[in-house]
């Protein structure tokens, strides 16, 4: 099928493709015939990886491993080989992916149910969350899925949720079968606890319309009233008003009912909590307006507002829209559940099954393997437990377990199959009691505390009492005036520059900050973070990272492994060589185990092809590379294959487990080499660059506080980097943190948490602001406010900065619609403003103070942020743009 | 005289007719993602390529 008739797009990303081979050819290799097996650093033309040698290739093309090429050949098969024609190597790779998992909980009736959205007895339709959809050829093979199994029907992909609709005809392919499919091409579909009850994605529908109707009538309207306004209505006598009269309120009345309803709703909902926000004097507005109008067309007086408060009420939805801008990709609201895995393996009197977990009950005797997380509170009735809690505890040391011992929710089994027997549900375990606190029941209610509506209190006051006082004022001498002055004053007002101040303001922020990867859950949020005076970080995770900088090499030759003998990697310890460097990176390239992933990051070297690799879980990898034999595991692991992990000084190296004095922090992994014991590789969590910066410049500021659930031996080191006065805490569980927050903000405080884990989630629920780091967007996050890309946080005291500013802009915003407001109210109490300069004064007060608010905020951002550099990632649409770039600079 | 008001009236006829699209587009779910369409002009499917959205019936290609 790759032919003549293709079309002009995909020639453009052929050539692209070519051109960009061309190029990785030209700076990769030297020779231009790659003899076999010979060190060669060819991209998989599935995903991209370096490939060690020829072992994989097909049809002239090479691939890393045996799953990629798989993968090829059943596109390929089935007519989808265009999916390498529309990006370069745009496969996922899937030797990378999770070990085989069994999906037949899906088939569980009571599972079904919850995921499908729709089934009846021959087919059904399911909508699946798939975050490995990054580019355009993912669009299309997902599209094209139906090729690939007869009882798949139509599959719509929305690239923005990374969500995939897929039909399928019932009787011919099971649920199982699909996510199985799914998963085989590299989309295994994120399938959580959390993801059962997640409640259907809001649609927009309703605020679309609302602004249409308004900007349909609005624009009628107007084009009505314009021979009023230019005094050409009188030529047709006044049966042509008395009809663009009707025919106006007739237009403006969907408008006020329809597309004005959630004002009138939020009004009516203050007034009954006695509360006056700005929707009282929106109301009161357009109720003013309309009633006015409608006096007017009855009593043949003249052809009303409607005009104005039609566009009135298109640019408020217009104002609300920009505000609600919305990032699909982000979940700001996920619990523990969104965390847990949809089932578990049980093993029952037959044998071993898949059950999910809302059906798990206590007693049930579960079997976790290798990453694997448990989902409620259980004994270790069989195997040794390497349990990692640093999710729920922020413990950074995994902790080693025997039998009879007991396990919490939410740690993550590393190492060999281990067997538990649970002893409390799922929802009353140790990490769910936490959602069980009260912190995460109330809601926080944005609007209420705001700074428009703490000034729109004095505002509608204010009015009223001009309006009033103007009524009473005419009353006596001319009573028609009375009644024309009380509604002018309403409708003059009716504070819709006000009410645009705000949404612009914080929407134009909101956007700024998302380019640079950082995602606010909402517009207030930018309010709350002007008025933080204390910031509270949590430091596993948040401020200390597990990258390629903290991993260090000790050579068996000098004793253990100290910080002022170790030397760190990036410097190219003269202890391993070049050849070593090499033969580690290539082995430590096969296996999925964070710890490989961060050595073979730190060595950077060019693969070669291994022999015989085999990984042993919870004890280590090994493989044969130019004609070494290469051991890298637990030192347990490596003295029962009858290596001796001694080094010279005679010291026994410590557990990986046990709880090292400092500066031994971090995990180890030794190394042998032909069967006799090389070295170490001590892996540690450094701070994050330009943590030490950021504190100093939050410092002079802010109040600074550290919470962390780890243990306290790094307390002298914090203590130097956040200054004396900052308190530090160490050992903290999550509840521990929640309480010091709340004990914070009982001091008055407006505080401000950082954290990233689940074991801050009490804590942010509880903060003013609550800062979630991550390292990938759109991977896991608690509860939040913000999500902030790891990357980023050297630039939380600039974002601070920009949200001060902000809340000024907001500020002076309200200065000029007041300005505005009482030029129009000092006319409109005398009783004397005419239609057009009503008409005039209304959209001139909003344009001004629409440019103000986005042209000064977007000024101040750049100001601010232009001197750092930008992100490397860029959000949502980049991979859009990326083949269209590429093309450009190939030109 | 008249004339204007017929002028108004077939003004307002072909206005709500644009407003009838514009209601049929959104509540056929067109304005719900805006980003994937946009990706999806890149790609090219030769004539009858989808499945019918009803039946997924048909045969697995040799």
């Amino acid at each position: 099928m790759a032919g003549e008739g293709q079309s002009p797009a995909t020639r453009m990303l052929r050539r692209q493709n070519s051109v960009i081979e061309s190029l990785s050819k030209a700076q990769g290799q030297s020779h231009p015939v790659r003899p076999p097996s010979a060190r060669g650093t060819d991209a998989c033309f599935h995903c991209g990886e370096p490939c060690p040698d020829d072992a994989f290739a097909r049809d002239e093309k090479p691939f890393c491993c045996l799953g990629c090429q798989t993968v090829f050949s059943l596109l390929q098969e089935n007519g989808l080989g265009q999916f390498y024609e529309l990006n370069s190597a745009p496969g996922t790779c899937i030797r990378a992916a999770a070990a085989a998992v069994k999906w037949g909980f899906l088939d569980d009736p009571a599972v079904r149910e919850k995921l499908l959205d729709f089934a009846d007895e021959r087919q059904a339709k399911v909508t699946l969350h798939l975050p490995a959809i990054h580019c355009v050829a993912c669009v299309w093979l997902l599209e094209n899925l139906f090729k690939l199994h007869p009882g798949i029907g139509r599959s719509l992909v929305n690239y923005t949720r990374r969500e995939a609709a897929i039909t399928f005809a019932t009787d011919r392919i099971q649920l199982s079968e699909l996510v199985a499919l799914l998963a085989s091409i590299g989309y295994e579909p994120e399938l959580t606890f959390g993801e059962m009850e997640k409640p259907p994605a809001p649609l927009r529908k309703k605020s679309w319309l609302q602004i249409g109707i308004a900007a349909f009538a609005f624009g009628n309207i107007m084009l009505m009233s314009l021979p009023a306004y230019l005094g050409l209505d009188s030529l047709n006598g006044p049966w042509f008003r008395a009809i663009a009269g009707w025919l106006s309120l007739g237009l403006a009345l969907p408008v006020v009912t329809f597309c004005a309803s959630d004002f009138w709703r939020a009004a009516w909902w203050s007034l009954r909590q006695r509360v006056l926000t700005l929707a009282v004097p929106i109301a009161l507005g357009l109720a003013a307006i309309y009633g006015q109008s409608l006096f007017e067309v009855l009593a043949h007086r003249g052809p009303g507002y409607c005009d104005s408060l039609t566009g009135l009420i298109f640019f408020l939805l217009c104002g609300r829209l920009f505000q609600q801008k919305t990032h699909d990709r982000l979940t700001f609201d996920r619990d523990y559940k969104g965390f847990f895995p949809l089932a578990v393996i049980r093993k029952t009197a037959a044998g071993e099954e898949s059950v999910a977990i809302s059906r798990l009950q206590t007693g049930d005797r579960l079997i976790l393997r290798h990453g694997e997380l448990l989902p409620a509170d259980a004994r270790l009735t069989e195997g040794e437990a390497c349990i990692d809690y640093s999710f729920v505890t922020g413990e950074a040391d995994p902790v080693t377990r025997t039998a009879g011992d007991h396990l919490y929710a939410g740690g993550r089994q590393i190492g060999g199959a281990i067997e538990v027997e649970t002893i409390k549900p799922v929802a009353q375990s140790y990490l769910a009691s936490l959602w069980n606190h009260d912190a995460f029941r109330k809601r926080r209610n944005d609007d209420l505390d705001s700074l428009t509506n703490r000034y729109s209190r004095r505002f509608t006051v204010l009015v009223v009492g001009i309006a009033f006082t103007a009524a009473a004022f005419w009353i006596f001498s001319d009573a028609s005036r009375a009644l024309k002055a009380f509604t002018s004053v309403l409708i003059v007002a009716c504070p819709c520059a006000l009410a645009l101040a705000a949404p612009l303001t914080h929407g134009t922020a909101q956007r700024l900050l998302a380019r640079l990867n950082i995602f606010l859950k909402n517009a207030p949020v930018i309010e709350r973070l002007a008025g933080v005076d204390t910031i509270v970080l949590d430091k596993t995770g948040t401020l200390t990272c597990a990258d390629a900088r903290g991993v260090e090499f000790q050579s068996a030759e000098c004793g253990l492994p100290s910080e002022a003998s170790g030397r760190r990697m990036g410097a190219r310890s003269a202890e391993l060589s070049m050849d070593e460097a090499q033969w580690l990176a290539s082995l430590t390239r096969h296996s999925t185990h964070p710890h490989s992933a961060r050595i073979h990051q730190a060595l950077g070297a060019a693969p070669l092809p291994v022999d015989g690799f085999r990984e042993t879980p919870g004890g280590g990898i090994e493989g044969e590379i130019s004609g070494r034999r290469i051991l890298l595991g637990s030192r347990s692991w490596l003295e029962r294959r009858g290596v001796a992990c001694r080094s010279r000084g005679n010291e026994a190296l410590p557990e990986p487990g046990e709880k090292s004095a400092p500066p031994h922090v971090g995990s180890y992994t030794c190394m042998a080499i032909d069967g006799r014991f090389r070295g170490t590789f001590v892996l540690a969590n450094t701070l994050r660059p330009e943590v030490g910066q950021l504190l100093a410049q939050l410092g002079g500021r802010f109040e600074l506080a550290l919470l962390s659930g780890d243990h306290v031996h790094e307390a002298a080191r914090f203590q130097k980097l956040f200054g004396p006065r900052a308190t530090l805490r160490f050992n903290q569980s999550p509840a521990e943190k929640l309480d010091f927050i709340r004990a914070l903000q009982k001091s008055g405080r407006r505080v401000m948490m950082v954290g990233d884990g689940l074991n801050d989630a009490g804590a942010l629920k509880q903060a003013d602001v609550g800062v979630a780091v991550v390292e990938n967007i759109g991977a896991f996050s608690p509860a939040s406010d913000v999500i902030l890309d790891a990357a980023q946080l050297p630039r939380l005291a600039q974002v601070l900065k920009f949200s001060r500013q902000a809340a000024r802009v907001v500020r002076t915003g309200f200065v000029i619609s007041a300005l505005y407001n009482l030029v129009g109210v000092s006319i409109a109490a005398a009783g004397l403003l005419a239609p057009i300069v009503c008409a005039v004064l209304m959209p001139v007060s909003s344009a001004t103070v629409v440019a103000f608010s986005c042209g000064t905020t977007l000024w101040l951002g750049r100001r601010i942020f232009a001197s750092l550099t930008q992100p490397e990632k860029i959000s949502t649409p980049a991979p859009l743009l990326e083949p269209a770039v590429k093309l450009v600079e190939a030109a | 005289m008249s004339v204007i008001i017929i002028l108004i009236l077939a003004s307002l006829a072909v206005a709500l007719t644009f407003l009838g699209g514009f209601i049929w587009a959104v509540r056929s779910g067109q304005y719900e993602d805006t980003c994937t369409p946009a990706m999806r002009v890149l790609t090219e499917d030769p004539a009858g390529a989808k499945p019918d959205p009803l039946s997924p019936k048909h045969s697995k290609k040799p």
